[in-house]
């Protein structure tokens, strides 16, 4: 039984833009995982007003850092052996590849379909990322 | 090897040297003809620009080299199918460089990573063509004889104009540039220009749609064409296309030396009336636009005149 309250050993994905846990949960492939997970929607937030939430309880060896591109302001606690004993913000990777899709019509990759997505990151501040081959800004 | 697929992939240095090189070119075109014999520059057009692909062949043939080539995409191989990586390996066995136009933004890029001769990129979507900018830069350079302390004005289609974006990203890296930028509300610059490049440099800027309000002001007024495939509908072309056509009554309040430059092809924005003006430089520009295609394709080629 996954307890709600606190993990023994795990990960807290907190501050979640409300409506965005789902796409997080499908892209770590949280279904074919071997833990527990429980998903928060619509939490009370005094920062953001709403937002979501996801527990995973077990040992994690997923890289929760991409998890920036798709939302630059979650954040990661990290539990051990029933404590948080690292709570940060995702390290935002310089480039990523095959996470995120260009969705400009007129960039090459909507027609090369072997190109992969590749994004580079141009602002660390506001979690922009671009498109390598269009340099469209990746919107969220 | 050097790419040029963005103007920002060459130096101030480098830039620099570029239109130096233009300028003897210009001044003595003999002494350089003959000085890429033997050399080859393919031009993989796959979308018409006849004014383009002209000129980079003109700059080639100008110097002794050869040209070969297509010019639309249903007469390459990409109408069969043919990935850009796939063509570019391929081309790089039988010329020394490339001038890539494509209707994809991105895929003269694509090119340059997969190519052992250099590519220049021709004009790729609404993305970017460093060799307008290099002709833009280089006919203020050659007509005012400096590109620092300039008023540019920018009239017509700021959102899309891709010439517009890359001459202020340009134009930022001299010292004490302005810009006025002339347009309809809704065609004004995108706002990541007037954020990430004009504001993030402290560049002094006005945004207006009264032409003839400024024009007393300009040092520089570069004209755009507002162009009807940017527009969903009809209505909002027509609209729009004719609120900022340059003629002769407004030309009254321009300086005795402000210079009128425009990419071409012109449609209207420029009455005909015109091009008698000595102020009006935009087939002199066209002019130099080969000149500095001749100083980029010797500089990526390694070859020098003594
Ligand atoms: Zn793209």
């Amino acid at each position: 039984m996954l307890n709600i309250g606190g993990l023994n050993e795990g990960v807290v994905i907190d501050h979640i833009k409300a409506g965005g846990a789902m796409k997080i949960y499908e892209y770590l492939n949280l279904e074919k995982q071997d833990c527990s997970v429980a998903i928060i929607k619509n939490a009370k937030s005094s920062k953001m007003g709403k937002k979501d939430i996801i527990k995973i309880e077990g040992p994690i060896t997923l890289d929760l850092d991409i998890l920036g591109v798709l939302d630059p302001n979650l954040t990661l606690d990290i539990i051990k052996a029933g404590k948080i004993v690292e709570k940060r913000n995702p390290n935002l990777p310089v480039q990523v590849t095959g996470i995120i899709r260009c969705k400009n019509p007129r960039c090459i990759t909507s027609v090369e379909q072997e190109l992969s997505h590749r994004f580079r990151l141009a602002s660390k501040e506001k979690g922009l990322y671009r498109c390598i081959y269009c340099e469209q800004a990746y919107k969220r | 090897m050097k790419h040029v697929i963005s103007p920002l992939d060459l130096s101030m240095e480098e830039l620099s040297d570029i239109l130096s090189l233009a300028e003897n070119i210009l001044h003595d075109p003999k002494k350089y003809f003959g000085c890429c014999y033997g050399k080859k520059l393919a031009t993989l057009f796959y979308e018409p620009s006849t004014r383009t692909r002209l000129s980079f062949e003109a700059a080639m043939l100008n110097l002794g080299g050869s040209v070969l080539g297509f010019s639309s995409a249903d007469s390459s191989s990409a109408a069969k199918g043919e990935s850009v990586s796939d063509t570019i390996r391929v081309v790089s066995s039988y010329a020394d460089i490339c001038a890539m136009r494509h209707p994809k933004e991105g895929a003269p890029y694509v090119a340059s990573i997969h190519s052992s001769i250099p590519v220049i990129n021709a004009g790729d979507g609404g993305h970017n063509h460093p060799t307008q900018t290099l002709t833009d830069l280089f006919t203020i350079k050659t007509l005012k004889g400096h590109l620092d302390h300039l008023t540019i004005g920018f009239c017509g289609d700021l959102k899309f104009g891709r010439t517009v974006h890359s001459l202020i990203g340009a134009m930022v890296r001299y010292p004490n540039s302005r810009f006025v930028l002339i347009s309809p509300d809704e065609l004004r610059i995108p706002t990541y220009l007037r954020e990430e490049v004009l504001e993030a440099n402290n560049i002094p800027y006005q945004e207006t749609k009264a032409l003839e309000e400024v024009m007393p002001e300009l040092d520089i007024l570069y004209m755009t064409r507002v162009q009807k495939e940017r527009f969903f509908n009809e209505e909002d072309y027509i609209r729009l296309k004719d609120s900022f056509i340059l003629d002769a009554a407004k030309m009254q309040y321009a300086r005795e030396d402000m210079l009128i430059l425009h990419p071409l092809p012109r449609v209207n924005e420029i009455a005909s009336e015109v091009d008698d003006d000595p102020r009006a430089v935009y087939f002199k520009q066209a002019e130099l636009g080969v000149y500095v295609r001749m100083a980029l394709i010797m500089t990526l080629l390694g070859i020098t005149v003594e």
